[in-house]
């Protein structure tokens, strides 16, 4: 494990304590049952909520997530068609709308919060529950890059993205006829695949989960 | 009874129990700090640096429309009228909702929140909690505008008839929503729920 900085001795009772993540109540560490959802008393945060086969479950995802995000960047994304004109567009055009001029910069934006983001997390919770799942010790520097997709959470925008074709859509569905390319779905799909990824997820569980390993 | 009370640090991360020193958590290594008495310096700085950039998003156009020769600006402002003109009444609301009301809101509300952590503003700590998670929740969502201008613009090249590019406030916006963003992940969350009991 990576020890570098010294770490203070862990209370003597460690593990039988835990302190809420949000508002650092001091709680017995519950005994959570699969598939039961322990939330803090005061601040009604989610501790920790096992379920069955959560990691086999989250790996899958993850990597259906992947095999999307491939085909959304891949197929076309939208077709408008307007005065016998047809301009098809996709996910990378979208990406790039921003580049050349002022705005260059925000291409460089839109490409991390939409693919490149999403795809380290991906990755990375592959790297680090896929081991686990096949009952073998954590990958090396498992906990670093957990962290990592932990902290990358809010700036992975999938979801927004989607909201914000839809917006789009009703913008300029008086201008021209639209539709809805294979990749468009694709992308859908994977927010979906995300969202029920994330449900699963318990950060403290997955924490625990590693620790345990770690040491077995 | 906090942590903090019973002279522990608890793991922002994990949840991990740990005697006070300073360190990094034996579990998931992230640093350990009893609380971030530095948090509140960062969430006014990223607050302040988001309002700068808020008012030229305001300011210059955010789509510039060329049809039949003719070059359109639109400002996020412009935009709202001229939906409500075309008699979209609904989608104008929408878009004033989402690009001019929820942002004040959010920067009102983050330093209504900073206020009251530093005891300024009364506010119980449920409140408190609840108007964190509204922010936290929503922060991101403003990004929407800066997708539309994107999906407009990659979309809409029909040459002659109609032609979309971004305009520059989509990039003080786009950075308008990331740093009240930073804002809002600078709390220390333990801050909100001191001496709550």
């Amino acid at each position: 494990m990576v020890a570098a900085s010294p770490s203070p001795a862990v209370a003597p009772d460690a593990d039988d304590l835990l302190a809420c993540p949000t508002c650092d109540a001091l709680l017995k560490a519950p005994a959570v049952a699969v598939g039961e959802t322990a939330r803090c008393p005061r601040c009604n945060t989610v501790i920790e909520a096992p379920r069955t086969q959560a990691m086999t479950r989250i790996i899958m995802l993850a990597l259906s997530a992947l095999i999307l995000m491939v085909a959304a960047i891949f197929f076309p994304f939208l077709e408008l068609e307007a005065a016998g004109m047809i301009r098809r567009s996709s996910l990378l055009d979208t990406v790039m709308a921003f580049s050349g001029g002022l705005t260059e910069p925000l291409t460089i934006a839109m490409a991390a919060l939409i693919v490149v983001l999403p795809t380290i997390r991906f990755l990375g919770l592959l790297y680090v529950l896929g081991p686990m799942a096949f009952g073998w010790h954590p990958a090396r520097h498992a906990a670093p890059v957990f962290r990592l997709v932990e902290m990358l959470r809010p700036w992975a925008m999938a979801e927004v993205f989607v909201v914000g074709v839809a917006v789009a859509l009703v913008k300029v569905a008086g201008l021209a006829h639209i539709s809805l390319g294979p990749a468009f779905w694709a992308f859908v799909a994977l927010v979906i695949v995300t969202v029920l990824k994330d449900n699963f997820m318990s950060r403290v569980t997955v924490w625990k989960t590693l620790d345990a390993r770690r040491r077995s | 009874m906090t942590a903090h009370q019973a002279g522990l640090i608890g793991c922002t991360q994990c949840g991990r129990v740990h005697r006070p020193g300073p360190g990094r958590c034996d579990r998931c290594g992230a640093p350990l700090v009893p609380r971030d008495t530095a948090s509140l310096q960062r969430v006014w700085a990223w607050l302040i640096a988001g309002l700068v950039v808020y008012v030229p998003a305001n300011l210059y156009p955010m789509l510039r429309t060329t049809q039949l020769g003719r070059e359109y600006d639109n400002t996020i402002f412009g935009g709202v009228i001229e939906l409500m003109h075309h008699g979209d009444i609904g989608v104008a609301l929408i878009v004033f909702g989402a690009s001019l009301v929820i942002p004040v809101s959010k920067f009102i509300a983050i330093a209504y929140l900073a206020l009251s952590i530093s005891r300024r503003v009364r506010l119980s700590a449920h409140r408190r909690h609840l108007l964190f998670e509204v922010v936290e929740f929503i922060g991101r969502w403003s990004m929407i505008d800066v997708f539309v201008v994107a999906i407009l613009s990659s979309l809409v090249q029909l040459d002659f008839a109609a032609t979309i590019r971004p305009g520059i406030a989509a990039v003080s916006f786009a950075l308008s929503v990331a740093f009240t963003m930073l804002a809002a992940l600078s709390f220390d969350p333990r801050l909100i729920w001191e001496d709550a009991d």
